[in-house]
This record gives structure tokens, C-alpha cells and sequence, in this order.
């Protein structure tokens, strides 16, 4: 590793799955639970290397994926930022915990690294199955953010938002990743700290008996402090009133549940991130996330060199879904092809969007195998 | 002879803002349960901003709402999940866990085992009263062989689990077990408890009159107790019994008690050294 | 812990009282009994030991023993 020389920035040759630690470094975890599983696996040995070395930093391997999420929610309470990282399987298992955390106002950051599926499914294979249930996989209505990263820059980038995220919104975030992302080594630049922003919760500043841990606020997320820091409260998965003690009189579960909806809804557009690519002028616009986006990029530029306008809006956030982004593309785009390694996930949530006026063609592959350039470029001259 | 502890202490400790009495059934040993923990909190004089409360999900996790310490309501069987990582975040904190059979034993079996295999520094409470209450009476992983529930209405055909004895299998630093027919003992061994590194378990045999009494033949609430007062035996006492003797008697007391450092003691320990500290 | 008798106040608040019985059953002097309403009463103060069981025993949280105070003569 180089030394760090003032002023220049740190490369490194990272997997996907190591970027990620090191994003999550740079946004303050400090804590990290899991469980091991492909193709997730290194994110949790090298966070075993590098936490313990770390002012704060604690790293423990559990039971299971539910004790994981248990884990993390009770460093996150404590006033940690907390994460984990799994994959199909362990996804699963921490349904429950996630829905918690969301009732509760944790924020932490849960990496599924997606193979293919379902059950033990293609354990090596990469895979986009699980954007639905990373949406609405644990019980309940609710909200939920979920993002994703195309290549191994953005997987520190997205992680660092990540972080901002749950901090920002006191909230659990998902970040999807695929196997492809996960395994790709290749170079990447270590941001100096002034090129990049990292957010902590906002901690109650009033005398401890006034504070009330899940009242409304202006911004609609009410301050954290940290257990133990004098601000003795409840905390329960139960609906809850603003002191956090159990309620089901109809009022005060109205107001809870659409205040946590408020909360991130209100944010839309700072919560809604994507790039367009050659998209102002396109007639055929793909839309995509993960590794299949760097195909539809490519996919995109050889359908230019042959005279077709194509354009890629590639999404970053997979939910809250990025409504605004896809209308503004359907301005102009005949045709929107969505090319996605499931059996239309997110090319479901375009078609909502879409509502009859273009042409929406679903471009789908589930045999673990990634989606090629020629693969969407044949789409895009179809259509 | 120490001073009598008596509720005018437990008062200060109850959140005034939640409505008493609180919902558990009248006679449910779980209530003596917690006046037995605050008193034991109370004795060693720990600041209520420095006690968490993690509660599983039960009528006995239902206790946490009332006490005016750090209390956090989990999910069924996952307390020790959370409170393992509020104590290795926080490790000043003293985590005290609540649970049920069920959630401990059942769901939460795994954790239990993990937990005192790992030797992490909490304090659990298994509230013993070999029912699922909450839910409405189904035999629990400690219902007795033979007995009724409403999920074995012909007699329970499995074994129940030893509590104590697959806590000290599976390596936990302290085991006891006390009812809440004896609470001035179980304030002893909760006193003792807390002030164990590492892991620590008391299984508290907390009758459940509603669920499982009812369904076996105990009269009343009271009757129950009147069962603890004979069948609890120290366990000094019942080891020189015979098998005659034994049955239908069960050992309370302190079963293990050794003092290896807690995870989070030797984890930081290692960060320090680490830093290239002396630690 | 046990005291003389005579010395101790016996308080129980019926609010919180859930007549569960077990101080009436477990009293060793019978201090105690359930009224009309299934509520737990003191009736006989006077023979109360201080013993505490009662006040270590109350699911409820529902009694309170002192020591009756006196100005001093
Ligand atoms: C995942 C999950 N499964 C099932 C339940 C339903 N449930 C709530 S409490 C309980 C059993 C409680 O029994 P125990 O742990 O012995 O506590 P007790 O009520 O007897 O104190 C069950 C099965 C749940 N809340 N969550
Ligand atoms: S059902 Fe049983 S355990 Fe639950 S409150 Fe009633 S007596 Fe207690
Ligand atoms: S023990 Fe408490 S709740 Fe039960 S009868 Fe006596 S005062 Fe009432
Ligand atoms: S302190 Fe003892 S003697 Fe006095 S009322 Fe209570 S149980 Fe009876
Ligand atoms: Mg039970």
C-alpha cells in the first residue's frame, strides 16, 4: 500500500466487497456482527483485520444472521454505527430484525451481497432476486431504503451514503450488491476527507426529562442520544406512543406510522439517486442497476455508434423507487428497456411509473449468468 | 441481619408515568421476580442511567416497560442477540437480560448457548414457569414430561430442558437457580449475579397460575407457592438426598461459579494491546 | 429481621392490589386478609412481626411495612 503523501489521494486495488469497508470506514462504523456466507464473506474477514485496530471499532461474529441484526440493532441503540453484510440465505433470516429496526428508528446498514436464488440456489452465481424483498421482505407496512452500486468505486461511494442515510433518516438501510460487484477487483481512489461527507445522528441536547425518543420533530426524526448517556427511555418493536410505550389507541398509531413514513418521503429527491447517461436526447433509454448497468453502458455507446439514440438511466436508489428520474426520461424515450439479472423486479416498478406511454421491454436472465452488452444492444435496436 | 428492602425502595424505581398495577395476572411470580432484580440493583448501588434493561418478548418481557432504567423491548427469543451488542459497544453498561422459557429456551436457545459459551458479560433471567403465558398456555421446552398444556392435552411426551444444567454446559460463568417463593434468596443470588464477569444466568421458577397451574391441578395461585415452599431444595441439601428424596423435589442455589474474564474485558484488552499499550 | 410486635405499620394500596392471596396465605401472623372486594386488608397490625415476607412477596408491589414511627417521649 502506498503511503499516504499529503494531498494526493489513495489507491488501492480493491474487490467490491473491500471497498465497502473501506467506505464504511471512512463514514464511522464502528461496529460490525455477522455471519459468514458467499459471496459476502470477505466484507466480514476484513472488517475482523481492520475494527479491532480502530479507536472504537468492535467486531464480533455470531450465531446466526438473526443474532447479527440483533447484535448491530443493540450497537446502533447504544450509539454505534453499526453493520452487517450477508447474502440470500442470511438475508432471510434477518427479516424480522430489519422490520424492528425500522420500529424502533435503528440506523444501520445491512450489505446483501445477492447470489442466485431461491434457497441455497446458486451460491456462486450472481443474481438480482432480492430488490423486492430488500423492499418489502419484513412484515408490516413500511418504508425502506435500498440501494445499490454498479462497480467497485461506488461500492465505497453508496456505502458512505449508506451510513448518511441511516444516520440522516434514523433508519435501516440496504445496500445491494451482486456477486459480479462483490468479486470485481479493480482500482480505486480513496476520497480525501474533504471530498466527501459524513453525517451523524443528531443526539437530544434538551434536559433528560423532557426528551421524548419518537416524537415529532420538524424534520420528523427525533434525536437519538446513546444508551446510557442519561436519556433513560423504552425502546419496543410494540407500536409505540412518542415516549416509546406501548400504544394501540388509533391515534397514536396513526401517527406513528405515517410520521416514519413522512420522515423519508418528505426527502425524496435527496434520497432518489441515479446518473443519466446520454439520456437528454434518447429515443431508447435503458434502465438499470448493478453490474448489468456497466453491460447497459457499454450496450448504450455501440447502439450510438450505430445510429440509434440510446441513453441509460442508471439507479443508484432502487427504493424509495426514483419516480421523478424515469418520468423525466419517458418525456422523450419511445421505449425503455430494463434488463435485470431476476424476472422483472424493478422493470415492474417502471411499468407503475409508466402508466402506457412507452414502450417498457424487460430484458431478464436468471441462469447465473450476467447480462451481456450485446444482450441489451439486440434489445435496444428491437425495440 | 440486613434491613428488610422492602417496597418503599421498588417505588423509586417504577416509571411513574406507566399505569399500575401492571398487567400481569394476580399471583404471577414474575412481578417478585423483578422486585427481586431492582432490589438487587438497588443493593449494589448501580446508577439507574448505567443498568439496560433487554426483554425478550413473553409476559415476562413485558416487565421491562415498568422499571426506570435503559429498557429495550426486543423481539421473541433475541434479547441476549441485542444485549450482546449493547455490552461489547458500551461495556460499562450492565446488560440484564428478561426472559421466558420459551423465548430463552426455544427460539432463543441458540443465543443462550452462544451467549454462555462466548462468556459475555450479561446478566440473564430466565423466568421459569414452563408455559408459554403470553400466548395462552402451549407446553414451553421446560413443561414437564406428562404434564398439561393446551398444545399437549393428553400429557406432554417430550423431556423438559434442565435450565441450569444446560447453561453450565455450555459454559456459563455463574448458574443459579432461584423461585420466586424465595426471594430474599433470589436477591442473594441476583446480588451475586450482577457482580460476576462474564456470563451469568439465574433461572427464577416463577409460577404461572393462569396457563400452566390451572391445567395442573394446582388450586389456586397460592397453591402454587405452597408447591415452590416444599419442592425447592438448597442444593447442598438435596445432593445428600436419594432418589426417592429427589423426586419431586428440584436443587435452588449456586451451581457454577467461576470468574474468567467477560469477552468485552478481554476484547478491549486486546485493542489496548493492540495500540501497543500496556494493558 | 423479625421484630417485636406492635412496632410495625402494615400499608397496602387497594389500587394495586390484585387479591392474588399470597401475603394472606404466607403472613406468619395472620395480619392480613382478603375483604368483600377480593382486596388484600390489614386486620391485625398489632401482631405483625416485621418478618417482610408479605412486602418481598407481593407481585404487585402493593405493600409497604415501616416501623411506626413515635415522637420520641
Ligand atoms: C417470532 C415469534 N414467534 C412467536 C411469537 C409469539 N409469542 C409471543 S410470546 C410467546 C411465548 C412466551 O412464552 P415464554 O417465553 O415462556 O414467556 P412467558 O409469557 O411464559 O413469560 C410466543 C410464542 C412471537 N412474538 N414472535
Ligand atoms: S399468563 Fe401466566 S405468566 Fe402471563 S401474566 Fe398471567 S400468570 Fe403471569
Ligand atoms: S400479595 Fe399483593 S396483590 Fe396479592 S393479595 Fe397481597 S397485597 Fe394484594
Ligand atoms: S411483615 Fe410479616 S408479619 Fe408483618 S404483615 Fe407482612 S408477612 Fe405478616
Ligand atoms: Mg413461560
Amino acid at each position: 500500500m502506498a503511503a499516504g503523501r499529503k494531498k494526493k489521494r489513495k489507491e488501492l486495488f480493491a474487490l467490491g466487497n473491500e471497498a465497502v469497508v473501506e467506505g464504511a470506514l471512512l463514514a464511522g462504523c464502528s461496529f460490525y456482527g455477522g455471519y459468514p456466507i458467499t459471496p459476502s464473506s470477505e466484507i466480514m474477514e476484513v472488517m475482523a483485520q481492520r475494527l479491532p485496530k480502530n479507536d472504537n471499532g468492535v467486531f464480533l461474529q455470531m450465531e446466526d444472521e438473526i443474532a447479527s441484526m440483533g447484535a448491530v440493532i443493540g450497537a446502533s441503540l447504544a450509539g454505534c454505527k453499526a453493520m452487517t453484510a450477508t447474502s440470500g440465505p442470511g438475508f432471510s433470516l434477518m427479516q424480522e430484525h430489519l422490520g424492528y429496526a425500522c420500529m424502533v428508528e435503528a440506523p444501520l446498514v445491512l450489505v446483501n451481497v445477492m447470489r442466485g436464488g431461491p434457497s441455497t440456489g446458486l451460491p456462486t452465481s450472481p443474481a438480482q432476486g432480492d430488490v423486492q424483498q430488500a423492499r418489502w421482505g419484513t412484515h408490516g407496512d413500511h418504508s425502506m431504503i435500498v440501494l445499490s452500486a454498479s462497480n467497485v468505486q461506488e461500492c465505497l461511494e453508496m456505502t458512505i451514503t449508506a451510513f448518511n442515510m441511516a444516520e440522516k433518516y434514523r433508519t435501516p438501510v440496504v445496500l445491494l450488491l451482486d456477486e459480479i460487484t462483490a468479486h470485481t477487483r479493480e482500482k480505486i481512489t480513496i476520497p480525501r476527507e474533504d471530498e466527501y461527507e459524513v453525517f451523524n445522528r443528531v443526539v437530544p441536547t434538551m434536559p433528560p426529562e423532557w426528551y421524548k425518543p419518537f416524537e415529532e420533530t420538524v424534520r420528523g426524526v427525533p434525536p437519538m442520544p446513546p444508551i446510557g448517556s442519561g436519556y433513560r427511555f423504552h425502546v419496543t418493536g410494540l407500536t409505540h406512543d412518542p415516549n416509546g410505550f406501548p400504544t394501540s389507541r388509533p391515534e397514536e398509531v396513526a401517527d406513528l406510522m405515517e410520521r416514519m413514513f413522512r420522515k423519508i418521503d418528505q426527502f425524496l429527491p435527496q434520497v432518489s439517486l441515479y446518473e443519466e447517461y446520454l439520456c437528454a436526447d434518447a429515443d431508447v433509454c435503458v434502465v438499470a442497476y448493478g453490474s448489468v448497468a456497466r453491460s447497459a453502458e457499454y450496450a448504450v455507446e455501440q447502439a450510438r455508434e450505430r445510429g440509434v439514440k440510446a441513453g441509460l438511466l442508471k439507479l443508484k436508489t432502487l427504493f424509495p423507487y426514483p419516480r421523478a428520474a424515469t418520468e423525466k426520461v419517458m418525456g422523450h424515450a419511445r421505449a425503455l428497456v430494463v434488463p435485470e439479472m431476476n424476472m422483472g423486479q424493478i422493470s415492474r416498478e417502471v411499468k407503475r411509473v409508466n402508466n402506457g406511454r412507452a414502450t417498457v421491454r424487460a430484458l431478464n436472465r436468471v441462469d447465473g449468468q450476467i447480462i451481456t452488452p450485446s444482450e441489451i444492444l439486440k434489445a435496444i435496436m428491437q425495440v | 441481619m440486613s434491613e428488610v428492602i422492602g417496597n418503599h425502595i421498588i417505588h423509586k424505581y417504577l416509571r411513574h408515568n406507566k399505569k399500575f398495577p401492571h398487567v400481569l395476572c394476580p399471583g404471577c411470580g414474575h412481578g417478585i421476580a423483578l422486585g427481586a432484580l431492582i432490589r438487587s440493583v438497588h443493593c449494589l448501588g448501580l446508577e439507574k442511567d448505567d443498568v439496560v434493561i433487554v426483554a425478550g418478548i413473553g409476559c415476562s418481557g413485558r416487565l421491562a416497560v415498568y422499571v426506570d432504567f435503559n429498557t429495550v423491548h426486543t423481539t421473541h427469543g433475541r434479547a441476549l442477540t441485542f444485549a450482546t451488542g449493547i455490552k461489547m459497544a458500551k461495556p460499562h453498561l450492565k446488560v440484564i437480560c428478561l426472559m421466558g422459557d420459551g423465548d430463552a429456551l426455544s427460539i432463543g436457545g441458540n443465543h443462550l448457548i452462544h451467549a454462555a459459551r462466548r462468556n459475555i458479560g450479561i446478566t440473564a433471567l430466565v423466568l421459569n414457569n414452563n408455559i408459554y403465558g403470553m400466548t395462552g398456555g402451549q407446553c414451553s421446552p421446560t413443561t414437564p414430561h406428562g404434564s398439561f398444556s393446551m398444545t399437549s392435552p393428553y400429557g406432554q411426551l417430550e423431556k423438559g430442558f434442565d435450565v441450569a444444567e444446560l447453561a453450565r454446559a455450555a459454559g456459563a460463568n455463574f448458574v443459579a437457580r432461584g423461585t420466586s417463593f424465595h426471594a430474599q434468596q433470589l436477591d442473594k443470588l441476583l446480588i451475586q449475579a450482577l457482580q460476576h464477569p462474564g456470563f451469568s444466568m439465574v433461572e427464577v421458577v416463577s409460577p404461572c397460575h393462569t396457563q400452566y397451574g390451572r391445567k395442573n391441578k394446582f388450586k389456586g395461585a397460592v397453591d402454587m407457592y405452597k408447591w415452590l415452599k416444599k419442592s425447592a431444595t438448597p442444593v447442598e441439601r438435596y445432593a445428600e438426598l436419594d432418589e426417592t428424596g429427589q423426586k419431586d423435589r428440584f436443587p435452588i442455589g449456586v451451581f457454577v461459579d467461576n470468574d474468567a474474564p467477560g469477552l468485552e474485558e478481554q476484547y478491549y484488552a486486546l485493542k489496548e494491546k493492540m495500540r501497543g499499550r500496556k494493558s | 429481621m423479625a421484630k417485636e410486635k406492635g412496632n410495625s405499620k402494615v400499608t397496602i394500596y387497594p389500587d394495586w392490589c390484585k387479591g392474588c392471596g399470597i401475603c394472606v396465605a404466607f403472613c406468619p401472623a395472620k395480619v392480613i386478609e382478603l375483604d368483600g372486594q377480593g382486596k388484600a386488608r390489614v386486620v391485625r397490625e398489632e401482631d405483625c412481626i416485621h418478618c417482610g415476607f408479605c412486602e418481598l412477596h407481593c407481585p404487585d408491589f402493593a405493600i409497604v411495612v415501616t416501623e411506626i414511627e413515635r415522637c420520641p417521649k
